[in-house]
């Protein structure tokens, strides 16, 4: 008898609320009673938020120049296809108080760092400051693995090989004289990218680290020395370094060059005159590129973006005209349904 | 395999013979003759499909084979060769897993079938050599072996039967498991044969081996002390079929004829070919148009690729290596489209069909684990034995059903009879001393009984007008009280008649038909019973206690052209008696006419009851007269021509005048709720068709019973009887009827609308329709092929156009025929079969789903079967809400995976016309990967597993609910265009939005920018939000599970997408995503643009639900859901009726 009792309870299929599928449920159901009203208000905050972000990226100022020089009036022309040093220098007025902090960009167009091989073409294992990979770089690198007297190239790869090598000066008139504009190079690379990413070797002087690997080619001056002030600001952690190889996703891109920090400007460049010297090094007539120096100040959004706003009123429009159209439908099903 | 070793014995050679000498006992013949002993198979089963040796390399290029499979194969090794974008890791370890996962599944099955094989085939059985019984293994049987069988055992091979043990050189088998029919079949060894078998000198030539049950033809030449040989005839009745059991007889020998895959049980089981399901066909359609998509981005990529670099030339910042410069620009075209190909190739996932087999294996478990399947008699639930077919069960158009053991119980019960007009019911009480007890008739006559001689002529007539015999029960089984129903199985008595005597109890009948055990059973109970036949004197115990005894004079056979059989017998006192029983329109003509309409009405009655009736008549005959019956019926036995035709006239010569005494109703109890079952399924839109190996009659009354044909359904007849009217050819009027028909339930039927056409009763006639096995043969291999193929389309039209159609005289291949007729009719119907024998393996297998009755004619259908369930009322709920529910899920999971897909590989695709087409990734390898495994995944499989957009209960109730999803509704390419549509809307939205955000990249309050991995994750949080959400917003259930599913796969996203880029890992070549995610959060505006898009790709999904609100009869049903009480409105989430009826106990 107790044995046919165990039979049965094996066989006996269990009756639990999960193998009945009986299993407790909500099951919701999205009534026009209740869209309707969720919709007015999704719409109505999405009107709001999208009013504050318009509202926010119209009162952010932008200073933009183009330095390209392919006019041939542009003071940059004459730097255009010149492979030797070259500077020029463009000036520009500021007609209002332009509210600090103010962020200096520089900007590139039709530029693609985001190609494939391009972006791969690093070895992260030499830029966290691994010796071994100095002497025998990743093959992902090539053709920037090695010169052409196969000596190793550090940093590696067609990414850092090309890395921008404009610089700029900023000068206020103030009285006929001319004021430098200290620009502030800190803080313009990620937290991360600059304190665990990339790494120095640990050796002193960094000079000793690079014995026997060579410089990229396209660049003047090997990657110890691109600060020689500051020892934080030097190889590896070059915060304009940093930038650069934090790739660009689309091939217009804009990548932070300085902040404005300095106590003088630190409430904004005032209005008065600006003169913009550009030390033009950095060819982009090949593939027909544009250059650029943005100067712009952010809110808590970023920089200037338009598109967000509008989208975000667009959409919170297009949700309050759904809750009416809704409405209408439904009162119609409504009253079909009573009949 | 099987159909490759019939091919290799029919079609393979030619040449051969058509028949095959046997030398029994391996003996030469005629003595003197050199023997050489001819060579056939042996008699092993085989069922396996792969060996140890062959698996691996079969097993893989199975696997392979599949479309899906191939297509990754080849994907991992352009990986592994080309230089792509990604990893041949992320392809190829899902692959690994799935070929594996796949590989140690059927590895399993087949060991099981290995194991199943060994059982039958090392079987130990005697066989007779030289005189001495040896035991050897049932495969090393050869034909021409000797073989001696017991009582109850199975025969191992097809046997011309030689020796019995019963005096009469007969023996008793039961076809169970070969046809179904349970009841004892009489089978005759061959006449005159040496009574030891070592000194039989014999050859057989037969036939070779075919399929037919019912059909054997032999030769047996005898060589007797070298005189000419004796030659005797070999028919059916000779041959002892493998599978069948022998019974009553305590032993047989019997020489093997066809042996292992030759035998006729072999023959008609068909190989077990792989089912796939409509479902499945949509899957390879919709891959296929993916598969498209796929190869024209890559195309248009590539293509564009060399147009957008001959207008930009190699850049400075990104010089060529020395390799690319040198290889040739056709080959570089050619990997750069392969790496396209790699990039998108996720359109297409491993994980989806990893997901669907899942859903299909789990969800199966839903179908074993339900207790509405659990039938407390055998103690068994349902059995899955193939989970790929679970939503097929929900789209079941043409069910076709056995009718012994599935819509019957088989097991017949004599209800009333009728005697001279009176009804006569038995008794629950049985008070009355003759436990007879009178009811109203129709005919309102007051309680009257007919007369006492009457009732017992009646009564007589019952006790001596068949061909039942007794079964001697043996002393063994007296001893054991656990063969109860074995007992049963032969209609031993029933313990419930307590007024019997003890001995008598043990008593059990046996009979070619269930009908006549009911019908003597019955007189049993009013008082007469049968005790046998001993030397041709039918005892009788009348209600005296008396022993009445009759002299069987002639038994007057049943045929199914007569419909009647009679027995000649001769009483006590001399007077020669005829009684005859038979179907009413058969014995109405041959009665005096003024009996017959009282007793009409009862008949007529007690048909549209569904009872199986019978009519009784007897009459007197005169010497003479018998004298004349007597030499004519021997003259006609002997004739040896026309036997057949002589005796039919003989039959019905003496047949005639009788005197009607009354009628008989006996009940097939049907199966539990057969009739409502049936209803259901018909309500839902299904047809059903009854096919069944029994007489027409009573599977006609069997369909009326249960609900198959109504009153006023119109049958539309096919018979070999309606054949045979008119005096015509067969030929012509079949040819004349099949027009007939089709004229009426096709042409004349009133035109409705596609829609309704396959619903039940439109207004205007119901239609049943009933062919015989020699009629369907007859249309499906007409002498010539134009005229075949029009019957068969006429056969169809009709069949289509009716309600309910009623097969009779089905062969085991015919039934496989007309469902194979059916599957490949126009539109492809999806068909079902159930049955519970032997008899329905062949259909069962045919049939898109084949399901078992677990009854009680052996194993074989169960086996066979691709789900099995106890009772015929259980395919109710499996259909109407587990096949439902199946459907609707795997339909919804099969959609959601190529939608989300879609919008997963469109930005990326969108993202190479930005990166000068250079096959950059947009999101991380690591999400590329875990996007289907990890990120999407389990929300679907839980839903795929869950949903219930309709409640059980209302699915069972409402079967018009099942026509919603019939013919694929939810796979259909409107659909499918609707959720690619989706996909293509989201994709957009995903990568525009986020691309017109970064026009000015500068995202974070501190001026920092963001960069194209931050891009890529921007885009990939919006897609799996989106995603997910929009699985949410389809989920109509939600249980704990589905909650914690798609909030826990939200959450593990974010909670790896920190935990991904919080940690330099050494193992990566690039620390692509460090810290990317957490940047992305700090800024204000990455949020903002994930809630936006997030939100405008949703909007018109919440939309369309809304708008799309159910009208009609659904809005009833969607308010079933709901509470009554209105207070639903305030919350988005109310709670369901279905928790109502759910308890944690039973």
């Amino acid at each position: 008898m107790v044995k046919e009792e165990q039979e049965e309870s094996s066989n006996r299929p269990d009756n639990t609320a999960f193998t009945q599928q009986r299993l407790p449920a909500w099951q919701p159901i999205l009534s026009a009673s209740i869209v309707i009203p969720m919709f007015v208000l999704i719409g109505a905050a999405f009107i709001g938020v999208g009013v504050a972000l318009f509202i926010t990226s119209r009162d952010i100022q932008l200073q933009e120049l183009d330095y390209t020089g392919d006019d041939s009036e542009h003071p940059c022309f004459k730097c255009r296809t010149n492979t030797e040093k070259c500077t020029c220098s463009m000036t520009f007025s500021i007609p209002t108080l332009f509210k600090g902090p103010v962020f200096f960009y520089y900007g590139l167009t039709n530029y693609f760092q985001n190609q494939r091989k391009y972006g791969a073409s690093k070895d992260d294992n030499q830029l966290y400051g691994d010796l071994n990979y100095f002497t025998s770089p990743s093959t992902d690198c090539d053709p920037y693995t090695r010169d052409s007297k196969n000596m190793p190239i550090v940093p590696c790869g067609a990414l850092a090989n090309s890395m921008f090598n404009d610089t700029f000066t900023l000068s206020h008139t103030v009285n006929g004289v001319q004021k430098i504009v200290p620009l502030d190079g800190k803080g313009i690379a990620w937290w991360t990218d600059y304190n665990i990413k990339y790494r120095n070797p640990s050796i002193t002087p960094l000079i000793n680290a690079f014995n026997g690997t060579k410089k990229p080619t396209n660049w003047p001056k090997p990657i110890y020395e691109l600060d020689t002030t500051d020892v934080y600001n030097n190889g590896f952690i070059n915060q304009d370094f940093l930038v650069w190889m934090r790739r660009a996703a689309l091939p217009d891109f804009r990548k932070l060059y300085r902040r404005i920090t300095h106590d003088d400007y630190a409430a904004g460049l005032p209005a008065g005159n600006y003169t913009l010297t550009i030390a033009y090094n950095y060819p982009v007539h090949s593939f027909n590129g544009k250059k650029k120096v943005v100067l712009s100040n952010v809110s808590w959004m970023g920089g200037k973006n338009d598109f967000l706003g509008i989208a975000y009123i667009v959409v919170g429009s297009m949700c309050v005209v759904m809750s009416i159209v809704m409405l209408i439908v439904y009162a119609r099903f409504k009253f079909g349904e009573d009949d | 395999m099987l159909r490759r070793r019939l091919n290799r014995l029919f079609g393979g050679d030619e040449g051969r013979v058509h028949s095959r000498t046997i030398y029994v006992g391996h003996k030469s013949c005629p003595p003197n003759e050199a023997y050489i002993p001819p060579k056939f198979c042996d008699n092993r089963i085989v069922s396996s499909k792969y060996t140890v040796w062959n698996f691996l390399p079969k097993n893989l290029f199975e696997q392979f084979r599949r479309i899906a499979n191939f297509y990754f194969l080849i994907i991992f090794l352009v990986q592994v060769i080309v230089d792509t974008p990604t990893s041949p890791v992320t392809s190829g370890l899902p692959l690994f897993f799935v070929i594996t996962v796949t590989a140690v599944k059927q590895g399993y099955e087949d060991w099981l079938r290995h194991k199943a094989d060994r059982e039958v085939n090392e079987y130990r059985v005697s066989v007779l050599e030289d005189g001495r019984r040896i035991r050897k293994m049932s495969a090393k049987i050869k034909v021409g072996d000797i073989v001696e069988v017991e009582e109850d055992e199975t025969f191992p091979c097809d046997l011309i039967l030689l020796q019995s043990s019963r005096d009469d050189g007969t023996c008793f088998v039961t076809t169970a498991s070969l046809d179904g029919e349970s009841n004892h079949k009489t089978h005759y060894t061959v006449a005159d044969l040496e009574s030891d078998l070592q000194y039989l000198s014999a050859t057989i030539e037969c036939e070779q081996p075919q399929p037919d049950l019912y059909k054997f033809v032999g030769r047996m030449h005898i060589y007797r002390n070298s005189q000419e040989p004796d030659v005797r005839s070999l028919g059916p009745e000779n041959l002892l079929l493998k599978g069948a059991n022998l019974k009553n007889t305590q032993k047989i020998c019997g020489v093997a004829v066809y042996t292992g895959m030759e035998t006729k049980m072999a023959l008609n089981y068909q190989g077990k070919s792989q089912k796939r399901s409509a479902v499945e066909k949509s899957i390879n359609a919709f891959l296929l148009v993916y598969l498209f998509i796929l190869v024209s981005k890559a195309l248009v990529c590539t293509t564009l690729k060399y147009v957008w670099q001959s207008k930009h030339d190699e850049t400075w910042y990104n010089e060529k290596t020395q390799k690319e410069k040198e290889t040739n620009q056709y080959l570089k075209m050619f990997t750069d489209f392969l790496s396209f190909m790699v990039l998108f190739n996720f359109i297409i996932p491993v994980s989806m069909y990893v997901t669907v087999e899942m859903q299909k294996f789990l969800g199966s478990f839903f179908i074993t684990w339900d207790k509405d399947f659990f039938d407390p008699e055998i103690q068994e639930g349902a059995l899955v034995n193939t989970s790929d077919l679970n939503e097929e069960l929900g789209q079941v158009e043409y069910i076709f059903t056995d009718k012994t053991g599935t819509l019957t119980q088989n097991n017949m019960e004599f209800i009333e009879c009728c005697i001279d007009g009176f009804q006569y019911k038995h008794g629950d009480g049985s008070s009355e001393l003759d436990g007879f007890c009178v009811t109203d008739g129709p005919v309102n006559k007051i309680q009257q009984k007919a007369g006492r001689e009457r009732e017992e002529l009646f009564l007589r007539a019952l006790c001596l007008c068949h061909t039942v015999q007794v079964k001697e029960s043996t002393k063994q089984r007296q001893d054991q009280n656990d063969q109860f129903d074995q007992i049963d199985q032969v209609d031993g008595l029933g313990l419930d008649h307590g007024f019997l005597d003890p001995p008598q109890k043990e008593m059990g009948f046996i009979a070619s038909s269930p009908d006549e055990i009911a019908l003597v059973k019955g007189a049993m109970r009013y008082g007469f019973t049968f005790l046998g036949l001993e030397s041709k004197n039918m005892k009788i115990l009348n209600r005296n206690k008396d022993v009445e005894t009759y002299e069987l004079l002639h038994v007057l056979n049943f045929d199914p052209v007569r419909r009647r059989m009679s027995v000649m017998v001769r009483s006590k006192t001399g007077d020669i008696l005829l009684f005859c029983k038979g179907a009413d329109s058969s014995i109405f003509p041959q009665v005096r006419q003024e009996e017959v309409e009282r007793i009409r009405m009862h008949v007529e009655r007690n048909a549209t009851e569904g009872y199986r009736t019978l009519c009784v008549a007897y009459k007197h005959l005169s010497a003479q007269e018998y004298a004349r019956a007597d030499a004519d019926l021997r003259e006609a036995r002997l004739a040896l021509q026309d036997r057949e035709e002589k005796l039919m006239a003989v039959y019905n010569r003496v047949e005639t005048d009788m005197i009607l005494i009354g009628a008989t109703a006996v009940e097939d109890q049907l199966q539990d709720e057969a009739a409502q079952t049936m209803e259901a399924l018909q309500g839902a839109g299904m047809k059903v068709w009854v096919l069944t190996g029994d007489k027409m009659e009573t599977a006609k009354s069997t369909c009326y019973a249960c609900g198959l044909f109504k009153k006023n359904t119109e049958l539309l007849e096919l018979t070999l009887r309606t054949l045979e009217d008119g005096g015509r050819s067969r030929e012509e009027r079949l040819h004349d009827l099949l027009l007939e028909y089709h004229k009426k339930a096709v042409q004349d039927a009133p035109p409705v609308k596609l829609g309704i056409t396959r619903s039940w009763s439109v207004a205007g006639h119901d239609y049943g329709f009933i062919i015989d096995g020699a009629s369907l043969s007859m249309v499906l291999s007409s002498s010539s092929e134009p005229n075949s193929r029009r019957y068969k389309n006429l056969f169809l039209q009709i069949c289509q156009n009716c309600t309910s159609v009623l097969c009779c005289r089905m062969a085991p291949l015919q039934k496989a025929q007309i469902v194979k007729l059916v599957k490949n009719s126009k539109g492809n119907p999806i068909t079902l079969s159930i049955g519970d024998g032997a008899n329905d393996v062949s259909m069962i297998l045919e049939a898109h789903v084949g399901i078992g009755i677990k009854g009680k004619e052996g194993r074989q259908a169960v086996k066979n079967s691709d789900y099995a369930i106890p009772k015929l009322k259980h395919l109710k709920k499996l259909l109407l809400a587990h096949g439902h529910l199946y459907y609707v899920r795997i339909a919804h999971l099969v959609q959601y995976f190529f939608y989300k897909n879609l919008c997963f590989i469109l930005p990326q695709f969108l993202y190479q016309f930005f990166c000068g087409y250079s096959q950059q990734p947009l999101y991380d390898a690591a999400y590329l990967t875990m996007y289907n495994i990890c990120f999407t995944s389990m929300p679907i499989l839980a839903y795929s597993l869950l949903e219930q957009h309709i409640c059980i209960e209302v699915l069972l109730e409402h079967s018009t609910l099942y026509r919603d999803i019939a013919k694929n509704a939810m796979l259909r390419w409107k659909l499918f265009l609707y959720w690619t549509a989706l996909g293509i809307f989201h994709g957009l939205v995903f990568f525009f939005g986020v691309r017109f955000l970064f026009s000015n990249p500068a995202l974070q309050d501190n001026g920092q920018v963001f960069g194209n991995w931050s891009y890529g994750t921007i885009v990939f949080t919006v897609l799996v939000f989106t995603v997910t959400l929009k699985l949410a917003l389809d989920t109509r259930h939600w249980t704990w599970i589905n909650h914690f599913v798609i909030w826990g796969s939200l959450a593990f996203y974010v909670f790896f997408s920190f935990f991904w880029g919080g940690i330099i890992w050494p193992f990566l070549k690039h620390q692509r995503l460090y810290f990317v995610f957490a940047n992305m959060l700090s800024s204000v505006s990455a949020w903002l643009v994930i809630i936006l898009l997030i939100l405008l790709s949703l909007l018109p999904e919440i939309l369309l639900v809304v708008l799309r609100k159910p009208r009609g009869p659904h809005a009833r049903q969607m308010k079933h859901r709901l509470p009554s009480s209105g207070t639903s409105t305030i919350f988005m989430l109310s709670q369901t009726a279905s928790t109502h009826s759910f308890s944690w106990s039973d």
